[in-house]
């Protein structure tokens, strides 16, 4: 197991050293007898968050043999080594295409996160699952949902509010840090003042802005309104930014952190390494201030661009272009990544897991979905998508247990964690990737 | 490397043949195309638009159109930035987080007509909006933005709020406020205006509330019946302004042209024609043919620092590298097409341009300006000729380290031809490769061969790579090489059954080819309606592509043709949701 920092020490090593003020950590008196709730009442909130990479694994070298718990770690499994305990691994969970075409590097995430095989390229025929979870938890936070991308792109989430707009992922550290503790967040630690005029002014601004929308919908066709309809969800959302700012976080172990120095964005692997550890260092403070339930991190694209210095190739040409090596039975070189990205992974599950909150962590308030699009990406595969769950969902999940899907849809996985977080649903998927099935081996 | 004697022919023929074509409009003055093997004359580098003469007719009946349908669109980056620009003045920054535009069907264009707004957009719109309205007003700038003197600078004043929303407004909302909309905002200016015993803190807050409205942040379009035609729908007077003025000056309508919009004029033939005719004359028309390239080639991406170059690979990369290249692609088109109101196909044979030093070390030209831009002719037998030899398209498709003759070919097959490209098959197996003969090979065309070796991959490969590989002899940044790896490159090769030998040679033949116009045609006209072309736009878009060749390929005759069209003025109503396209 890796060992538990103390929520000081860790505060003080994140953000590159630079000093952060420490506020005073959640007394166990505060909270009830199983350290998961507030005493007066309110329970520490669940979080949920997707964690994507591109182009996959080598399936031979990444499922573990064992199922259940204490399953062994393949080579492209050992970055998880001392956290077994807090991630579980689902293999074997096949795309069912029903004649559909495998469209390259988008089929298989877009299946994952819609239940729905795309009938065109890069299509994504309904809202995706996370943003399904932050209709359910994410309402009462400043932000629903925090995307960001590690390798510089915004255009690159896969967060779909509907078929035809993207929630743009945040790309630069600075920019994240200045979005949530810049303007509008309340710093607990600040001495408490009454509200600024200023802000009470705002609210009474949207209601005008309200009242256009309300006219324009009168007048619009179908598609506009439901174009509209996005409108107001966002118009929703910013007014709750502004009621939120009226008072200061209600959580314990909420404190503004140092602002993130020394960016660079890129596609270069240790770029991309160095901008997702800011970005989730950020983040981190974000989940601890509860000022979002809901996260999309995403690692790389699914046509990965990532690349070593100096080399001519990036990831996702490596995985088609490169020999396998007869003598190692895979790509050295697209391997590299492949590795990379699992490094990236148990690095941000640890910061997570190494984050005191309540009495435990705060990967125990968590749920994150480590998911690609594709197994072996030279063949496109995606009849064994990798997937990795990290975290208790505050109780409600059992981690760290291997479970084989042996073929079973995918969209069991979606389902699962989309009814962990309380989406109404008794059933997900389309066609014959409709399911009524959790997967009751991660359940706790 | 020798050009065959057949591509030369063939090139000088064609741009004969276009000289020769009868044309009747825009010629005057202006000097003749560039042409294979003749410099063009130097032309003055300011844009200096030649007002248009009356156009006469064009060819043959102008056939029925049965046109699709309309939606809102919602602003582009550059289109928000500009109509701040233009209402409040060029001063005021919009500083903040725009919402990324969204391109579908190749457009960014069409995407405004899907796009909506997501939270983390509109949180943006909003921190936009106060720093907008707070400069607008403070005491710097509100002399030009407010058009009258408050009783006091510490109270309340409803007549001089209600002048100022109503004047801004027209201009935000595209068409004059209705009274409700002025009302609920000199409400809300006073209660702002009174608690902060501040009168342009107010307005500061009224004009917040306009600029992240849906009605501005939306261009909304409106139909209505055709008194001329029972059948038939068509855009208001009001919506054909904003259409208008987004289409052909990328920015919000001026006052003249609301007045015209509020006159009922737009809807009128003459009316229409006599507006067109001033905006077509205006230099904002630049406006509209930088953001069209800009659109169609994707070229953003250069300004918005996402394509990246391996630095010990292409020592020469920069951003600021990047942003001349997009902005010497940008200058060579408005020369051409409206400065020189030179002929479009004639775009892929120019061989003048424009440099700054930057630019020089990888076109391997000297620079004379220290700074800033100047005009540069390469000589003929120089390997540059054309925007396809441009460094912008050409590090825009290739990968951060190396070449890719299939992305060129890609580009070239699916946006300047319109040709599609089928993706590779889903049940691909691509571990059936000669990975040998991929990973070893000297050069792309050898390594392509494994590909085209394969049946699976050879029918699209052999639609893409041939073309692009004329390019080979510009390297994944556009710097002029003879060799790969110590092979030399082989650029020959041939597109509808004409041979080329090198990069000069395939602009030439893709300026003969008939796929050519059309594209251009078809996607200037989704450009201008916002969305895919419908079947029973098919006959109008021939008729626009004779017409087109008939006024000598003039982008202002296009320009003028597609406005003027009744696809362009009506529609089947708004859009259905799932409706394609």
């Amino acid at each position: 197991m890796t060992s538990r920092l103390h929520r000081r020490t860790v505060l003080r090593g994140m953000l590159g050293g630079a000093a952060v003020s420490v506020g005073l950590p959640l007394l166990e008196i505060f909270l009830n007898d199983n350290g998961t709730a507030l005493a007066q009442g309110a329970p520490l909130p669940v979080r949920f968050g997707t964690w994507f990479w591109g182009c996959g694994i080598n399936p031979d070298r990444w499922v573990p043999n064992v199922e259940g718990p204490d399953y062994d770690l393949p080579p492209e499994l050992e970055a998880i080594d001392g956290l077994q305990g807090e991630v579980s691994v689902l293999s074997g969970f096949n795309t069912i295409l029903d004649g559909r075409a495998n469209w390259p590097h988008s089929t298989g995430v877009a299946a994952m996160l819609t239940g729905i095989v795309p009938e065109t390229d890069g299509a994504f025929h309904g809202a995706t699952l996370d943003v399904s979870i932050a209709d359910t938890i994410g309402n009462g936070t400043r932000f629903r949902s925090l995307e960001m991308a590690a390798t510089g792109w915004p255009g690159q989430s896969y967060s779909r509010p509907s078929p035809t707009s993207v929630n743009t992922s945040t790309v630069s550290p600075f920019e994240l840090y200045t979005r949530i503790f810049g303007d509008g967040f309340v710093d607990p630690s600040d001495s408490q003042q009454g509200p600024d005029p200023r802000t009470l002014l705002r609210q009474s601004a949207l209601t005008a802005v309200r009242e256009d929308a309300r006219r324009l919908e009168g007048i619009l066709g179908s598609h506009d309104r439901r174009r509209l309809d996005e409108y107001f969800t966002s118009l929703r959302q910013l007014e709750q930014q502004i009621e939120l700012s009226l008072s200061p976080p209600q959580l314990e172990g909420c404190e503004r952190p140092a602002e993130p120095r020394g960016e660079e964005l890129g596609t270069d692997l240790p770029q991309a390494r160095a901008t997702h550890r800011m970005l989730a260092e950020v983040l981190v403070f974000a989940l601890l201030c509860d000022q979002t339930r809901v996260f999309n991190m995403l690692f790389s694209w699914g046509l990965s661009a990532l690349r070593h210095p100096g080399a001519s190739s990036s990831h996702h040409q490596l995985t088609h272009d490169e020999l396998v090596d007869p003598d190692l039975g895979y790509q050295p070189q697209a391997t590299t990544f492949a590795i990379a990205s699992m490094d990236a992974w148990a690095e941000f599950v640890n910061l997570l897991a190494t984050t005191p909150e309540g009495a435990g962590t705060l990967l125990d308030n968590c749920l994150v979905m480590g998911h690609s699009e594709s197994s072996f990406a030279k063949s496109h595969d995606v009849s064994s998508l990798p997937v990795l769950l990290a975290g208790r969902a505050g109780g409600a999940v059992r981690s760290g247990v291997h479970v084989r899907g042996n073929g079973e849809p995918v969209t069991r996985i979606g389902l699962t964690v989309q009814q962990v977080l309380g989406v109404p649903l008794a059933q997900w998927g389309s066609r014959s990737m409709t399911t009524a099935q959790p997967i009751n081996d991660v359940l706790a | 490397m020798k050009r065959s004697p057949h591509t030369r022919a063939l090139g000088g023929l064609f741009v004969g043949l276009l000289l020769a074509a009868p044309f009747g409009c825009g010629s005057d003055g202006s000097r003749p195309a560039a042409s294979p093997g003749e410099p063009p004359a130097p032309s003055p580098a300011p844009v200096a638009t030649p007002s248009p003469a009356p156009r006469p007719d064009p060819p043959g009946d102008v056939p029925a159109v049965d046109p699709g349908p309309i939606a809102m669109r919602r602003l582009t980056q550059e289109q928000y930035r500009a109509t701040i620009a233009d209402v409040l003045g060029d001063d005021i920054v919009p500083a903040g987080r725009l919402e990324p535009d969204t391109r579908q069907s190749g457009l960014i264009a069409v995407g405004t007509s899907e796009a909506s707004l997501t939270p983390s957009g509109l949180e943006g719109y909003d921190t936009i909006a106060r720093a907008v309205a707070e400069q607008a007003v403070d005491a710097t700038h509100r002399d030009r933005n407010v058009p009258c003197q408050p009783e006091a600078l510490t109270g309340t004043d409803d007549a001089c709020t209600g002048r100022f929303v109503r004047a801004v407004g027209r201009k935000l909302f595209r068409r004059p406020l209705r009274d409700e909309e002025v009302a609920t905002r000199v409400e809300i200016a006073r209660n702002a205006a009174s608690d902060l015993a501040d009168f342009y803190a107010g307005l500061e807050v009224a004009l917040s509330t306009l600029l992240l409205s849906p009605e501005f942040l939306f261009r909304v379009e409106v139909d209505e019946a055709d008194p001329s035609n029972a059948s038939a729908r068509r855009l208001t007077s009001l919506s054909m302004a904003s259409r208008l003025s987004y289409f052909l000056w990328n920015t919000t309508p001026d006052d003249e042209l609301l007045d015209a919009a509020e006159a009922g004029e737009l809807v009128l033939d003459r009316g229409l024609a006599d507006q067109v005719d001033r905006m077509l004359a205006s230099p904002r028309l630049e406006k509209s043919v930088r953001s069209l390239f800009s659109d169609m080639y994707g070229l953003e991406q250069l300004e918005q620092g996402l394509v990246r170059k391996d630095p010990s690979i292409f020592p020469v990369f920069s951003q600021a590298l990047m942003r001349d290249a997009r902005e010497q692609t940008l200058r060579v088109a408005v020369e051409h097409l409206l400065t020189d109101d030179g002929a479009y196909p004639s775009l892929f044979t120019t061989r003048h341009s424009f440099m700054t030093r930057p630019l020089g070390l990888v076109y391997r030209v000297p620079v004379a300006a220290p700074d800033g831009w100047e005009p540069f002719t390469f000589p003929d037998d120089s390997r540059r000729a054309g925007v396809l030899t441009h460094v912008s398209l050409l590090a825009l498709h290739s990968h951060p380290g190396r070449s890719s003759p299939t992305l060129r070919g890609k580009f070239i097959r699916e946006v300047i031809l319109c040709q599609d490209v089928p993706p590779p098959p889903g049940d691909i197996d691509f571990s059936m490769f000669a990975d040998d003969a991929a990973t070893s090979s000297s050069t792309a065309r050898q390594r392509l061969e494994a590909h085209v070796a394969n049946p699976a991959c050879a029918g699209c490969h052999a639609i893409m790579d041939p073309i692009g590989l004329a390019l080979e002899t510009m390297d994944g940044i556009g710097i002029e090489r003879d060799t790969e790896n110590g092979e030399r490159i082989d650029a020959s090769g041939e597109l509808g059954g004409v041979a080329f030998d090198d990069a000069p040679g395939l602009g030439a033949v893709i300026a003969g080819d008939p796929a050519l116009t059309r594209c251009f045609v078809q996607t200037l006209y989704e450009y201008a309606t916002g969305r895919v072309s419908v079947a029973g736009e098919r006959e109008l878009l021939d008729y626009l592509t004779q017409s087109f060749g008939a006024s000598g390929h003039r982008l202002r005759d296009l320009l003028r043709l597609i406005v003027l069209s009744d696809g362009f003025r009506t529609t089947s109503g708004p859009r259905a949701a799932g409706g394609e396209p």
